[in-house]
């Protein structure tokens, strides 16, 4: 679960890390009461969950009232579009915040390696921009070190950011700035932490410019604070999936999909493009055989407007095709899915699902042995994407 | 032979109280698994189906003999029993359970890493010698002893890739699932190495997906390492950036971590990629007959 900057930054304040004060608004008005109380010149961000925000528009800074309108008005209700071509993110939020003196502008952040397993801490004294751009024309530049498991202290935090070139009367505080940082990660089970631009004010403090910052979803149940924020879920099919339980990703297509098991189910979207079609979405219906769980599944894929057929990809293990089968007939029986399904059975008592199928004769039911037919099939119905 | 389970696999498992425990640490049993514990704190003395059970994995081991542990514990507590697992004295301990923070996971990774303990998973669907041993929850049914070892991230495709060399008429040495978490026990190198020592393996098929770069190590590791012949299977092609792919291991990072950069590294490598499960399996069939 990603944090927006300003949820972040409350987290970093939290463990005594400086970050600029400021407030949250949602409406062009409120924008502006707060800029009011906070003071010019204060910097309007938007707040997705996206990189890339200043490019697109997304930071602004206003040196009056008339300005911190203007600004918020242009950004609320933008749409931006990530560095890597996601989204685009809806701006439904600003951060308003007082302006800071920059005198310097650094990178750090401690993220998860996978590779390692470890945590590693990244320092440069070239912040402010893209640090994938820094690492690639000057990869001295960005100093990398492995956190040990053993521990992380001041000192050693205190040479990474010394070998990063950083300004000498800025090493202790950005050394303190650093184990904050990993302090944060340990302690709020963060798997990416990210200040870009770390900076030193004028008047010499190391304050937190920015935020992006990912938390681990499975440690929620510990941190209520944050288990509140995952709650809020933009996109309508995936809060109506989370309400029922169901692992959904939404996508751009037309061609609905449900699969059992997360590789499946990856690769039931790959195979459907092969096949020259485009996913709506991925949900892995696990072992959920009963026939709620399919209502709940076709309820939630049926619900997003661009899908015209459907693709039921299962194979059976421990979960056995003839319940399947059985759970497909009465959810027929309960929803109108209005659209041409595609079956494929194939596993534990597959034979068996296939014959409860057959004989139940449902209307706009089709079924393929292999799971390359099933994908050709419910490309050819669905049609090209709207 | 085979790898990490076989006939002298004594399982203990922990949870085997618990309704998703009995159910699969039974069926490994029936399996012809010598299941010799169940572990659960304060249930110490009861049994399941007249499996013993005990209060610490610790008492299996030196009451019972058990040198492997499943935990089929709840996410919260799974990680504090996986510890307790490599402190009892069991050489290899395998985690089912899915959902484990990853944090918790990083100490444990590394607890194990000091004790010299094998760990499998967690999140995964265990380990399965055909004809030997099944740990785990792998369905056995389409599974037959053979010459093909398997190592994935993935439940429901290994059993769709294996189904289907099931059906060319060949089987398996062993069926490994790593698991789809970002921290696992072994990664695709740990289990590459043990086929590559096992004479009963001829070929193996390795089953990636997006996240991580588990497999771009693997590509460099089979190319300096591996003399037998590798097929790769790699799912996401089509999934988004930044969007977890049910597996909280599988999504791209920003533009690293994609399926087509795994693919890339492995074929680089000489490793033949197949574009679907169905063909990954013919590509492993044919390879086999002309060994």
């Amino acid at each position: 679960m990603d944090l927006l900057e300003y949820q972040g930054k409350q987290l970093f304040a939290k463990h005594g890390l400086s970050v600029p004060s400021g407030e949250v608004a949602d409406t062009v008005d409120e924008a502006v009461a707060a800029a009011e109380r906070i003071g010019y010149p204060c910097a309007i961000k938007a707040q997705v969950l996206i990189g890339g925000r200043g490019k697109a528009g997304g930071i602004k800074i206003a040196q009056d009232a008339a300005e911190a309108r203007a600004h918020a008005d242009a950004i609320l209700g933008m749409d931006i579009v990530g560095p890597h071509g996601e989204g685009p993110f809806r701006v439904d939020q600003v951060w308003i915040e007082g302006g800071s003196d920059i005198a310097e502008e650094y990178y750090a952040s401690v993220i998860l390696d996978r590779g390692e397993k470890k945590l590693l801490a990244m320092v440069s004294a070239k912040g402010g921009m893209d640090i994938e751009a820094v690492a690639a024309e000057d990869p001295d530049a960005l100093v990398k070190r492995h956190i040990e498991p053993s521990g992380f202290d001041v000192a050693a935090a205190r040479s990474i950011v010394a070998d990063a070139g950083l300004a000498e009367d800025a090493l202790d505080e950005a050394a303190e700035a650093l184990v904050k940082l990993a302090e944060v990660a340990r302690e709020e089970d963060a798997t990416l932490i990210e200040v870009n631009p770390l900076i030193v004010t004028a008047g010499r403090e190391v304050v937190a410019l920015d935020s992006k910052v990912t938390i681990d979803g499975n440690a929620l149940f510990r941190h209520q604070d944050l288990a509140e924020i995952a709650d809020t879920v933009d996109d309508p099919q995936e809060q109506m999936a989370k309400e029922k339980g169901l692992t959904y990703v939404k996508l751009d297509g037309n061609v609905g999909i449900l699969a059992n098991g997360a590789g499946l189910c990856m690769s039931t979207l790959d195979v459907v493009a092969q096949a020259g079609g485009a996913p709506a979405n991925f949900l892995d219906a696990g072992g959920g055989s009963k026939a709620e769980a399919i209502v709940n599944a076709l309820e939630v894929i049926k619900s997003d407007a661009k899908v015209t057929a459907i693709l039921f990809n299962i194979f059976g293990g421990i979960t056995r095709c003839d319940e399947i089968a059985n759970g497909i007939v009465t959810a027929s029986q309960q929803i109108d899915l209005g659209m041409p399904l595609v079956v494929r059975l194939d596993g534990t008592n597959s034979e068996e699902g296939l014959r409860i199928l057959a004989e139940a004769d449902l209307p706009n039911l089709h079924q393929e042995k292999t799971m390359l037919d099933a994908a050709r099939r419910v490309v050819e119905l669905a049609g090209s994407a709207a | 032979m085979s790898i990490i389970v076989d006939e002298g696999t004594k399982l203990a498992v922990s949870g085997l109280t618990g309704r998703e425990g009995s159910f699969h640490g039974l069926r490994n049993k029936a399996y012809g698994t010598d299941l010799v514990a169940g572990v659960t704190p304060g249930k110490g003395g009861q049994d399941v189906e007249g499996v013993p059970v005990f209060d610490t994995i610790k008492e299996a081991v030196t009451e019972a003999g058990a040198n492997t542990s499943m935990i089929f514990v709840p996410a919260r507590f799974a990680a504090a029993a996986i510890d307790e697992a490599i402190d009892s004295g069991v050489e290899t301990v395998i985690a089912i359970t899915e959902g484990i923070p990853v944090l918790d996971m990083l100490r444990t990774y590394w607890k194990a890493v000091e004790a010299g303990v094998r760990l499998i998973g967690p999140n995964c669907p265990g380990v399965l010698s055909p004809g030997k041993a099944n740990v785990g929850i792998i369905p056995a049914q389409f599974f037959d002893p053979g010459p093909i070892g398997v190592v994935s991230k993935s439940g429901t495709l290994t059993y769709q890739i294996g189904n289907e060399l099931k059906q060319a008429g060949t089987g398996n040495s062993s069926i490994v699932g790593i698991g789809g978490d970002p921290i696992v026990g072994s990664d695709f190198i740990d289990i590459l190495k043990l086929y590559e020592a096992d004479p009963d393996t001829e070929l193996i098929v390795m089953v990636g997906e997006i996240g991580g770069d588990a497999e771009e190590r693997a590509a460099e590791f089979i190319a300096s390492e591996v003399s037998k012949p590798v097929v790769a299977y790699i799912a996401g092609f089509t999934a988004p950036p930044g969007k977890q792919m049910g597996h909280a291991g599988a999504i791209i990072s920003g533009s690293s971590g994609t399926a087509q950069a795994k693919k890339d590294a492995l074929e680089a490598k000489g490793v033949r990629v197949g574009e679907s499960p169905t063909e990954t399996a013919q590509i492993a069939a044919e390879m086999l007959r002309s060994l």
